[in-house]
Order: C-alpha cells, then structure tokens, then sequence
C-alpha cells in the first residue's frame, strides 16, 4: 500500500536545527492572562548577551535581545506562577529557580510554581544545556520577581495613600510601619495590572539571600520517590495507542523491500510506510512489538564503513578544511621548535560514547483538528517543535511541544526524531500514539560523543618553559580547545570531519576531550623537564581563579605525595563555562581490571556564587561519577554500521561498585556571579586518573585510561 | 497465546499473551502502573525493580508465564506523597536522585535489601545494589539514605507493602 509521503527523508535524518527566531508577540501574554482571570502579571525579556550559546553542533537560532524570557503571574489567592521555557532535566532547576523567585519576591517557595518548558505557555528558549540557566535564567526570573515586588508595594501604598518607601515586602504580604499588612493575594484580587522588568529594583544583595543560601530539597520530590511523577514514557492519554518503528539493519541502510502483509493481518494493529519510514501502531506495547516483529524488510546497505579500529584514519582522511577550521595562531611556532630543549609530540584518540540516560527517548503524540500536541523527552522544546513543523508542513502555532520534568539528558537529548515518529504514527492510526525507544534504539538512533583524533606538538626550552602549542582537533569538538595556560607561540585549530554515526552534545562535550588531552600533555610535559606536574603549571597559569582550584587540590591531596607507599597521585585542573576545576586522583596497583584501583577523588570547584550548596554538590559528585565512566571504560564499538556493544549489558556505565571515596570541596565566590555548574566537574577525572597511572606503566594516549605495563 | 493470572498489589489481572512477555509491559502499558520505569528492557539498569514474593525482581525481564501463585508488589504499593515508606523518606531526606527516574527501582531493591540484610555495611549495598544504575551518580547519597533507613527504623524499613 502506498500513502501519499509526508516525511521528506531528509527531515526524517539528523540535521542542523534551522535558524528559526520565534519571538511571542504581547498579546499572546495578554491572551495568558485574560484566561487567568486576572491578576498581576509581569513580563521579562532575554539580556542580550544570552544569546551566544554552546550547543554541541555550532550555533543554533539565536535568541535577538528584547526576546520575551520569561512571565511571572500571581492570582487573587496569592499564588504565583512563573513561566520558562527552561527544562528540568534532573539538574534541579525547577527547585534553584523557585529558591531565585521566592527571595526576590520574599514569598513562600510553597506558593511558587514553575510552568516549564510547554511552547503553548511559555515564553521561547533556545534550550537547556551549555550550563546557562543558572547563569542567565536565574537572573531573568530574580528581576521579574524584584519587579513584582515592586508593583505590589505600589499598589499597596496607593490603597493606603502612604509612601511606598514606608513600607515592605516579607512572606508574602506588603507590610507597613503601623503593622497592616496586605497579602499578594489581596493586592492583585480582582484587578489586572501588567509590568515589565524595565522598573526592577536591583536584585538583593548576596548577604540577604534567605533561600538561596541554603540546601533545598528537590520540588516535587515525592512525587518522584514515589514514582507518581510523570516522565514522557508514563504519559497517560485517552485512547492512547503504542507505536513501533522499523529500524534500518545499519547506518545508513534503506528499505529494498518490505513485506507488511502478515503485520496488517494482525487485530488492532496499523502499518504506517512514508518514504523510507516504516511504523506500527497497535493497541499495547506488547502488540506494537509483535506487529513490529512481522514486518520483513530486505535492506541495502552502505558498505566500506569505518570501524571502532579504523575510525580514527577516517576521521583524518575526511577533515573538511572549508568550513570547519577554526583556527587560533600566534607567534612563531617553527622558530620556537627548532629552540627547543625538550619536543614533546602525540596523537590521541577519543572514542564515540553514548549518554545512555536512563528515560529513553519517549513521545505521545495526539492530533486534534489539524493541530498536534506532543509529550516528549527534550532539552529543545521549541526546536523540536520547529522540527515537527517542518517535518508535516504545518505552522508552528498548530504544534505543541510539553516537556515533563526528564529522566535525565546529559545532553543527548537536543533532538526532535522521536516526536516526528509518534506524529506521523498517530496521524495515520487517527488516534494518540506512544513510542518508547529501546535501549538499543536509543544507542543507536540517538546520537553519540563525537569521537576525535587530537594531535599535540609541544615544546619546551632549558628553563622549563613552554615555548609552543600546536593543537589539531579533529571532530571531537572545539569547547575547551583553547588552552589556559601562557605560552608565547601557538595554533589551536579544529577541523570538522564526516561521522559515521550521529553526533552531537554532551555533558561538557569536547572539553571533556581536550582537557584530558591537554592536561595528560602538560604532565608529559612535566615529566620530559623532570619538574613537579603542580609547579610547572601554576608556573605558566596567570588566572588567579585556576591558580587557586589547583593550589587547594594539590595541598588537600597531600601532593605530590599519596598517602601510602606504592599508590600513585595524579593531578589536573581546567576552565569550563566560567568554572574552575582542579581534580586529583590516588590509585593503587591491581592485577586485574584497568591495572589500578581509584582509592580517593580529590574534587576541588569554584563556579562563582553558590546558590544551592547542597544541589551544587549532589551535581559536582554526579558529574565526576559520570566521567568515571568515560575515564575507565565507556566507548561506542562499531563495524560497517552496527553498534556491537549498544546494551546495557555490553556497555558499562558507573555502578555502585565503581564508586570511589570523592571528597568535594565549593570554593563560594560570593563577590562574583553565579557561572555554569553541572557539567565542568566532569572534564577533570580523565587525566586526573591517567596521569596517575603513568606511575604503573605506560598510558596510552586515548580514552578510555589504557595502561599497557 | 494464553491467560495467566498475576496478583499485583494485592488485586487478580488476567492477562492474554505468550508465555515469555515481559511483565513491565504489562504493568505499565495495560495495568497503568508506570511507578516502574523502563529502563534497559535488559535486566542490566534496575529502574523497573518490583518484589516478587518479597524478592527484588527485574520486572522487564520476568516472563509472565513464570508468575502463577506469586504476590507482585509495585512501588505504587510501597507508598503514597503523604504518607511515604521510611526507604522512600530517607531518599528524600539525603536528596538520594537527581532526575529521579531510576528511583522507584532504587527503593523497591533498597527495600529488599533490607529486609535480607537488616544492617547493611557499604561493601554490603554496592554489592546487593549493583543491578541498579543512577545514571545522574547519586550512589554515594543513595548508600547513605539506605543506611539511614536501616538505622532509623529497621523493622519499619524492611516490612513495606501497605497491601
């Protein structure tokens, strides 16, 4: 049977997301609030320069300062309901920016509600990831609260013919000097009033944080320890049909030919072909999984595809020199060379590794009357949103995009593949439809870390000095490609280069590569001059910030000296996202396994002002576990176009019984900003634990931490 | 195909299907308990832990066939927002999750940890918990609230099932 094609093969495939500025005109929150029956609601635009930001894959649409960023909405019961595209994807906004709300509007964090991440409700956001809620969101949504605030005491000054600088805002009530006192609820009952941010006063000063300053427990949290919250797989709608896609036997492959005539035999159960998509609909998974099973394709195949072996050759021979060199230059990096004392060269190898975040990609999908809501696991609602636009040539307004706070991301979750397959699926069975990935479908057709050849060439002169830097990334990306330390003549370059498999973001994403390679470099380096790994770096850091992560680090973990005979120290420290990290590893010998066992984690961060101590905390640890993984065992194994290792059985990720003894300790800038937090911790265990090594063997240069003795 | 019979929480569901379905499948896409989170579909991540006759089971990898006469307890039994079993209050209390997915999975293992083990050492839990992943890496919280759990109330935390 052949339908009319509504998915155009390449919309179905991975691509850049467009360029798309989507900016909500006012009478949209207008709109908002007429159907809120009144009220005070106060508007917030985006600062400009939050618009520049990390995303795995270049930069995608930026956001044009005066973009709306956010709406604050409080009724005639005193609650308040704040809107942000933001996600929560388990980073534990929803709680950091409700502790942000409630201290600036000085209301209970229990009267507070964050709507997030729905495009019918709120205001457009680029995205969660590079780390910026905190940075940027929080400062948007202390502002909006300021001037709320600031309306609010208006209002009760004007009800009181009194001077508004008589009185004050505290538990959710104007209060003044004679002791009456007005609750939000009251001030706003039955009037609309409208404000924008332009009036706010100044946000508090760091000393009169209340909330802020102190550990909040996760919002919502028992909803989740009783597994009553809703993630995209748990959705529950009416009528609800599951749904199947027929994936290709390899990257790259096609159908040749499909026999879909025992499936659409079967009771209940719809077959779905558009183009090269082939999909199931049926009433339960179960079904959907049978219905799945009795389809027959016959593929054609790409053949002369890179392996896990060879990629690293590929990768090279494919550099494309037009448009992904970007490159730093200066000095004179031959003259240097040919001074040298010391030349120390290498070339290292970084594998695809896969997020495998525990909620795989999910999404229901129900149409009504031409327009399509869709439940879904992203860190992109709007871009998906976007997506599913495109992909079924309708506008955006008749598409809605609602994310449930996640099961995790770590930044594999920017796309909208799976929100187009339950569209498609249940515009054809007329009725809403579910998919759930399989953990090798999210393996597979998820995307992965880039893997990524770095070649280093480096010098260093009689004094110990470092006189060249030549850097060469190829594919595993540029964030963290700059090194930080001084070095006089130097060319970091990154080059594009094709991929086998879909890539794209992740937690820290290529810092995570070039502050391994860049930190097992400088220890090379180190060991070349015969100096102290600590010493020759502080020797050529000129950023207090890095100094002082690396000197505590070092001091903490009794370097350069482990704390018993025959175990091994190993140090390294780097900036990401404006946060400064310095780790240290001790290891002790083993037989077995890697050849050594991490005995200790010395964790040592400072990201600026601390706004949840605890949370910062519980996501420092969760980020160097994470990187456990990469450190010590994960990397994606392929050949001509299949996955060889994509289970959970086949591919490891941190256990309990992985888990090392980590000490962590926040240096708290409460001088300065607060900068990203979740992902920096991470770029620092790798090398950390490599350089270390180095004391029981050699180390090979790629990750997985290879010791060959 | 065929039907089986599965006690789930304390209620008789009869079920038509194969031998060897899954029986997350069933509890999530037909009975509409989805407390138990798909995970892996393997076995390998623990995010759909459920107690079959008190043991710590894989739901996704548990055949229905193989379930005849045996007492299938979800976390939707364990307890409610208002009124949490003392595991469930210890993760809350040690902030034991970050995105909270593998959770469910993580009490109901916790809970029969404890219940073999009234006083687990930390060796003891990497070890009896190892089939579960925390892919946020919340193992050192989670070994803390299980210990708190254990110290705090030990008869209370190893009973559990309020069917």
């Amino acid at each position: 049977m052949s339908e009319r094609p509504i998915l155009e093969p390449e919309r179905y495939e991975l691509r850049e997301a467009p360029a798309y500025r989507f900016e909500l005109e006012r009478r949209d929150f207008l709109r908002v609030l007429t159907t809120m029956g009144g009220g005070l609601l106060v508007v917030a635009r985006l600062p400009a320069s939050a618009s520049a930001q990390e995303s795995g894959q270049g930069r995608r649409g930026d956001a044009a300062p005066g973009d709306l960023a956010s709406w604050l909405h409080i009724d005639g019961q005193g609650h308040v309901t704040v809107y942000t595209g933001k996600v929560e994807i388990g980073q534990n906004i929803r709680t950091s920016l409700t502790q942000a709300v409630a201290d600036e509007l000085r209301a209970p964090m229990a009267t507070i509600t964050l709507v997030m991440a729905d495009t019918a409700l709120t205001p457009f956001d680029q995205g969660t990831f590079g780390s910026r809620t905190t940075p940027t969101m929080a400062p948007v949504l202390s502002k909006v609260a300021a001037a709320a605030r600031a309306i609010l005491i208006d209002q009760a000054a004007s009800t009181w013919h009194v001077d508004r600088s008589t009185l004050d805002a505290r538990d959710g009530r104007v209060v003044g000097r004679d002791g009456r006192s007005l609750s939000y609820g009251e001030l706003t009952n039955g009037r609309t009033l409208t404000g924008t941010v332009d009036a706010a006063p100044p946000p508090m000063p760091r000393e009169a944080w209340v909330e802020r300053d102190k550990p909040a427990p996760k919002v919502g949290g028992r909803a989740f320890v009783t597994g009553q919250h809703a993630y995209s797989p748990d959705i529950q709608r009416p009528n609800l049909l599951f749904g199947k896609v027929i994936r290709p036997i390899a990257a790259g492959a096609t159908p040749k030919t499909v026999d879909d005539a025992k499936a659409r035999a079967l009771a209940g159960v719809t077959v779905v072909r558009d183009g090269d998509f082939i999909g199931v609909v049926a009433p339960h998974e179960r079904a959907a999984k049978a219905a799945a099973a009795a389809v027959s394709v016959e593929w054609n195949r790409v053949t002369g595809q890179p392996s896990s072996q060879t990629i690293y050759d590929f990768l090279k021979k494919t550099k494309r020199t037009g448009d992904g060199g970007s490159q730093r230059a200066s000095g004179d990096v031959a003259g240097a060379r040919a001074g040298a004392a010391h030349v120390v060269d290498a070339s290292y190898h970084i594998p695809y590794i896969a997020h495998v975040p525990l909620e795989p990609r999910s999404a229901v999908a129900e149409w009504n009357d031409g327009k399509v809501t869709i439940w879904c696991g992203t860190q992109r609602p709007f871009g998906v949103r976007s997506e599913v636009a495109q992909a079924f040539h309708l506008t955006e307004d008749l598409v809605r995009v609602i994310v449930p706070d996640m099961g995790s991301a770590y930044g594999g979750k920017h796309t909208g593949e799976h929100a187009i397959e339950a569209a498609r699926l249940a515009q054809a069975a007329g009725r809403p439809v579910k998919i759930v990935y399989t953990r090798a479908e999210e393996f597979m057709w998820g995307y992965l870390r880039p893997a990524g050849v770095i070649d280093v060439h480096a010098t260093i002169d009689a004094s110990g000095r470092l006189t060249s830097w030549e850097y060469e990334n190829y594919n595993s990306g540029s964030a963290g490609l700059q090194t930080p330390y001084a070095v006089a003549n130097k060319r970091e370059v990154f080059y594009a280069t094709d991929s086998p498999f879909r890539q794209g973001s992740y937690r820290g994403l290529a810092a995570t590569a070039n502050n391994y390679v860049r930190e097992m470099h400088m220890d090379a380096l180190a060991r070349a001059a015969g100096i102290d790994a600590v010493t020759f770096r502080l020797a050529h850091i000129t950023d207090d910030r890095l100094r002082a992560v690396l000197t505590k680090a070092a001091e903490r973990s009794g370097w350069p000296n482990p704390s018993q005979p025959g175990r091994a120290l190993g140090i390294a420290c780097g900036v990401e996202k404006g946060s400064y990290i310095a780790t240290a590893a001790e290891l002790s010998p083993q037989r077995d396994g890697n050849g050594f066992r991490i005995e200790r984690l010395v964790v040592v961060y400072e990201c600026g002002a601390v706004v949840n101590p605890d949370g910062l905390r519980n996501q420092t640890e969760g980020a160097v576990i994470m990187g456990l993984g990469g450190a010590l065992f994960e990397a994606i194994e392929f050949a001509d176009g299949q996955m060889l290792n994509g289970t959970m059985a086949d591919y490891r990720v941190p256990r309990f019984k992985d888990v090392p003894r980590i000490e962590v300790e926040l240096i708290d800038r409460r001088d300065l900003p607060s900068a990203g937090a979740g992902e920096t911790p991470i770029i620092c265990v790798a090398p950390a634990i490599g350089s270390a090594a180095r004391k029981f063997g050699t180390v090979a240069n790629q990750l997985p931490v290879t010791l060959r003795t | 195909m065929a039907r089986f019979v599965l006690q789930v929480n304390g209620r008789t569901h009869e079920v038509d299907g194969d031998a060897g379905d899954s029986l997350l499948s069933v509890l999530r896409y037909e009975l509409g308990l989805t407390g138990s989170k798909f995970g892996c579909g393997e076995g390998f991540c623990g995010a759909c832990t459920v107690l079959i006759d008190d043991q710590a089971t894989r739901s996704c990898v548990a055949k229905i066939g193989t379930l005849a006469g045996k007492k299938i307890t979800t976390i939707e039994a364990i307890g409610a927002p208002d009124r949490l079993h003392p595991v469930q209050q210890a993760f809350l209390d040690h902030e034991a999750f970050q995105c909270g997915y593998c959770t469910p999975g993580m009490v109901m293992a916790a809970i029969s940890l404890l219940r073999a083990n009234p006083n687990p050492s930390d060796a003891d839990i990497a070890r009896l918990m190892d089939r579960n992943v925390c892919r946020c890496g919340t193992f050192p919280r989670i070994v803390d609230a299980i210990k708190a759990a254990a110290a705090q109330s030990p008869s209370r935390a190893r009973g559990g099932g309020h069917e």
